[in-house]
């Protein structure tokens, strides 16, 4: 299930082609579809950098008579999606920091460690693989009602911990991983624990980073569970409160743009910095963490 | 914490002929319970055991009950909501319309994911330019998404996509979500705007790791760039494509963000997906056993799906052997 991703760089050095009239054409129907899909961001930044008035008007104009920051100030004094960003970050760090740890721990045990119950356990994490979290939501916020989770961070983050797919993308990690080292570690008289945390786990970097993530936009982006489990305004994460919210701006439209690009743009930013890792983390996670 | 100093003795590496297939070292250091395997194993299982194996079961109970939203009293009543379901004319309109979902989105999300993805790799110039146009909507929250959209083809005659129609001479004012005829379609187009970038990233790292010596022998033989992507490209995309459908088919089925934000399942539920069935059984008429039993019936067409993967993968795998 794995996909190799050795090489990224795209080999653009080795051989950079020149520009027939065939690789011409190519060239502009790219551009002509990213142009397509970034136009709905531009009109997005377009919109909230106008004057209230004027974002209604036909036939449209991208940039009104003056831009202005007006209608960002007037979302962020509102105060709530201050607040909303500061739940979603807490939940995705947390929950993020929890699945690496929890399931590269699992993925260990499972597969450098031997007890009695291991092979039908790792069986009963595999068949998880296959239960869609969508299929669980009536039982699951029943449970939450019943053990007074509702409306806490810890409601929206622990069902999102339990994420079989990480377990086994770690397992494949780890048998490759040589036990040599490991082995000199145990002579030297380490016992298990220092040895998965001061050799495997720095070994292992890239699919820790990988697995992180891959939560961590997951977790980030999650709607409906966090959409269930939250009722109270103050608790609600950015892609929850803001579609909560939307009827108290009316038709004010460059405050519901700006509170798009608001919510929209940390996780843009972040992958603007760290393209080429998290490309690599997605398409290594891809195939087997859905 | 490590008392024994290295160079008292010879590391006895050598000594150990076999190196434990079991990995139940047997060095110096006693073991204590705490290097028990379980203790690994145990804090991943508890979560595992509380947030997704007990749900699964205690659903399939309260499947056989009338239990409501606090979940506890409720009657058993056999079977009656999986009869009341399969009777429940709401239940296969929205099943069809999950199942119509599916098959209009995985197609151009798949087909335009290599379109992508092939675009880039022949391209190899501006490659960030390809990733942010295409991959960065799929980073963006799904309520994000929908707003946007919604502002853009909601308001007739203003939003973005009327205002575009309008500047080519074409009539505005379509109701894009409102009109039995364009909403689903609406949708689509929303989803593969936001997900396409997905498909497009996993293709351009299947085609990236595709060895270059595989097209320099056809291009010495002066194979077209045609041929050379139907005949060397395309096939070994194969098990990248197949991984891909399944996925694709399995994330469609699960739609519900969309549909309840763009439309909220109209026109007349003409959207309504089964697990915004679900959501509205349970949630909002808080009948937690029916919602149960109807949860478990879109499990079975999920599992039904899942289990189409292994069977082709092993199909394919018959035919390589039998070449």
């Amino acid at each position: 299930m794995s996909t190799a991703t050795t090489t990224h760089t795209g080999g653009a050095s080795g051989r950079r082609p020149r520009l027939t009239p065939g690789r011409t054409a190519l060239l502009v129907v790219a551009l002509l579809l990213v142009a397509a899909w970034l136009l709905p961001l531009v009109w997005a930044v377009a919109t909230s950098l106008k004057p209230e008035g004027e974002t209604t008007k036909t036939p449209l104009e991208w940039i009104g008579s003056k831009i202005t920051f007006e209608a960002y100030a007037k979302v962020w004094e509102s105060g709530d999606l201050l607040q909303w960003t500061v739940n979603s970050l807490f939940v995705s760090v947390i929950t993020t920091l929890l699945t690496v740890v929890l399931c590269a721990m699992a993925a260990y045990g499972f597969i450098r460690t031997d007890f009695r119950g291991r092979r039908l356990l790792y069986g009963l994490v595999l068949a998880g693989i296959m239960v869609p979290p969508q299929v669980l939501i009536a039982p699951l916020f029943t449970e939450m009602v019943q053990l007074g989770l509702v409306d806490t961070y810890w409601g929206v983050i622990l069902p999102q911990v339990a994420a079989p797919a990480m377990v086994f993308i770690l397992v494949k990690f780890f048998d490759g991983v040589p036990r040599e080292l490991e082995e000199a570690a145990f002579v030297d008289g380490a016992g298990r624990w220092r040895v998965f945390w001061t050799i495997v786990m720095p070994l292992s970097r890239p699919v820790l980073a990988a697995v992180a993530i891959f939560t961590f936009i997951s977790t980030w982006n999650n709607f409906l569970w966090p959409f269930l489990v939250t009722t109270d305004p103050n608790g609600m994460t950015l892609p929850v409160g803001l579609v909560n919210v939307q009827s108290s701006f009316g038709v004010r439209y460059a405050q519901i743009m700006a509170s798009l690009v608001i919510a929209g743009l940390p996780l843009l930013v972040v992958f603007m910095l760290f393209q080429r890792q998290i490309v690599r983390g997605i398409a290594h996670t891809g195939l087997a963490g859905q | 914490m490590t008392t024994l100093s290295p160079t008292s003795a010879p590391a006895p590496r050598a000594g150990r002929a076999t190196p434990a297939s079991g990995t139940r070292t047997t060095g110096r250091a006693r073991r204590s319970w705490t290097e028990h395997g379980l203790v690994f194993v145990a804090p991943f299982l508890v979560v595992y055991a509380l947030f997704l194996i007990w749900p699964l079961v205690s659903g399939l109970g309260m499947s056989f009950t009338d239990v409501d939203i606090t979940g506890v009293g409720g009657e058993f009543v056999g079977l009656d909501n999986y009869a009341e379901a399969f009777g429940d004319p709401a239940v296969w309109a929205s099943l069809w319309n999950t199942v119509w979902f599916t098959l209009l989105s995985t197609v151009p999300l798949v087909v335009v994911g290599l379109v992508l993805a092939l675009l880039a790799n022949e391209l190899r110039v501006v490659q960030w330019l390809w990733r942010i146009g295409w991959f960065a909507p799929f980073l963006l929250p799904s309520g994000v998404v929908c707003m946007l959209f919604l502002y853009m083809i909601y308001p007739s005659g203003f939003g973005l996509a009327d205002q575009l129609l309008a500047s080519v001479g074409l009539e505005p004012g379509i109701g894009w979500l409102t009109d039995e005829r364009y909403a689903m379609l609406s949708i689509v187009v929303t989803t593969v705007w936001w997900t396409v970038g997905f498909n497009f990233l996993l293709y351009l790292s299947a085609l990236q790791a595709i060895p270059p010596h595989l097209y320099e022998a056809a291009e010495l033989d002066g194979a077209s760039a045609w041929r050379r992507l139907w005949h060397i490209t395309l096939p070994l995309l194969n098990r990248t494509t197949g991984l891909l459908l399944v996925l694709q088919v399995l994330a469609s089925l699960k739609i519900f963000d969309q549909v309840y934000l763009l439309t909220g399942g109209g026109p007349d539920d003409s959207t309504r997906p089964i697990l915004q069935y679900v959501y509205q059984q349970g949630f909002t008429g808080y009948r937690i056993g029916y919602a149960s039993a109807v949860s478990y019936i879109f499990f079975a067409l999920i599992l039904l799906v899942s289990l189409v993967q292994p069977v082709l993968a092993r199909r394919r795998r018959a035919e390589e052997a039998a070449k």
